[in-house]
């Protein structure tokens, strides 16, 4: 027996498979990391994951992106440092990014 | 709505209120716009690939996750077969894996929460409220209605700003030119300072950041994130200096 393709609710049969599996994504790590115990290991493993998640996620990008790109994301970090404010940094990391590109980098 | 539970006297137990849900409503608002372009650019994208407006929005209320939603309009198609409707899936699921390790590394936080809670607002966690909760916790903040707060404002912003996206299309000028579509590694970049606890603490960040650029020349995708923020883990986990 084969099942009927969903002629007429597959657009909204694939959204409620991406929200699906999204959620899945959302919850797995919370649950996942739930059966495994908090050896001194596994702790400073995590303590370490937020910052390789955010370097591993942006170098990359940065490579894309270019040699603007890096410099917009240095000035940030810069006002970052300077100034604990993530809108500062904002402001200054886009500031660069649009100048650098108005100039036609 | 009155605070679903109030802040025991003891710093140890669960804390999760309403004043808490304000402060991460608020810290997300630097984020409103950019998010509302990207959200907007979404639309256009999705009416431009034939999708109704009731589906479009649907995506964005259901799914949530930006890049995974753009991809998905690109592999959009006007017939579905259940094997597409799982490819679409599998995809879904390979450009949000970051979010099992985002999760992962609050789930020390989380863990004391009813699961039921964490059910519910784990819908509304993103890239954005992982930074703003994962800055907020480093910070000694125990709240989870910053969390909730901060995904909850950003998921109706998303949301809304997907209907004038959809509506207008093609007169929406390219968001590249202002650097929008540097805002999340802006944001990304800028949650290293808060995050910083020395040399010795950032060798992971090193290690993950040089496996991620190799595995993005190497693999197509976004496998470059998991593979090299677990490789950090690793490393974290396995060095013996004091953690």
């Amino acid at each position: 027996m084969t099942v009927p393709d969903p002629v007429l609710w597959g657009a909204l049969a694939a959204i409620g498979a991406m929200a699906v599996a999204t959620y899945l994504c959302r919850i797995s790590g919370v649950v996942l990391m739930g059966f495994i115990p908090l050896t001194p290991h596994v702790r400073r493993g995590l303590a370490a994951l937020p910052g390789s998640i955010v370097v591993a996620t942006v170098l990359p990008l940065i490579e894309r992106l270019g040699f603007a790109a890096a410099l917009a994301l240095l000035a940030a970090i810069g006002s970052m440092v300077l100034r604990r404010s993530e809108l500062l940094a904002l402001i200054v990391g886009m500031g660069v990014i649009s100048g650098l590109r108005a100039l036609g980098w | 709505m009155s605070s679903l539970q109030e802040p025991s006297r003891k710093t140890a137990g669960p804390i999760l209120t309403w004043h808490g849900a304000v402060q991460g409503a608020r810290s997300a608002l630097v984020l409103i716009p950019g998010l509302v372009v990207f959200a907007v650019a979404f639309g256009a994208a999705a009416s431009a690939k034939g999708l109704s407006l009731l589906e479009t929005v649907m995506m964005s209320a259901f799914v949530y996750a930006g890049v995974s939603q753009l991809v998905a309009i690109e592999l959009w198609r006007p017939e579905w077969s259940w094997g597409a409707i799982a490819g679409l899936a599998v995809v879904t699921a390979t450009v949000n894996a970051r979010l099992v390790l985002q999760g992962a590394s609050l789930q020390p936080w989380l863990a004391p929460y009813p699961k039921l809670v964490n059910a519910l607002h784990l819908f509304f966690f993103t890239d954005a409220n992982w930074l703003i909760g994962t800055r907020y916790h480093a910070e000694g903040g125990r709240d989870l209605g910053v969390l909730f707060g901060a995904g909850f404002i950003i998921w109706i912003n998303w949301i809304l700003a997907t209907i004038p996206g959809y509506l207008l299309g093609s007169l929406v000028a390219d968001p590249r030119r202002y650097g929008i579509d540097l805002v999340m590694p802006i944001f990304f970049a800028s949650m290293l300072v808060p995050l910083w606890r020395g040399r010795s603490a950032a060798v992971p960040w090193i290690v993950a950041g040089i496996v991620a650029l190799v595995t993005a020349k190497l693999v197509e995708g976004y496998a470059f994130i998991i593979v090299g923020a677990l490789s950090g883990a690793l490393v974290g986990a396995f060095r013996d200096d004091r953690a």
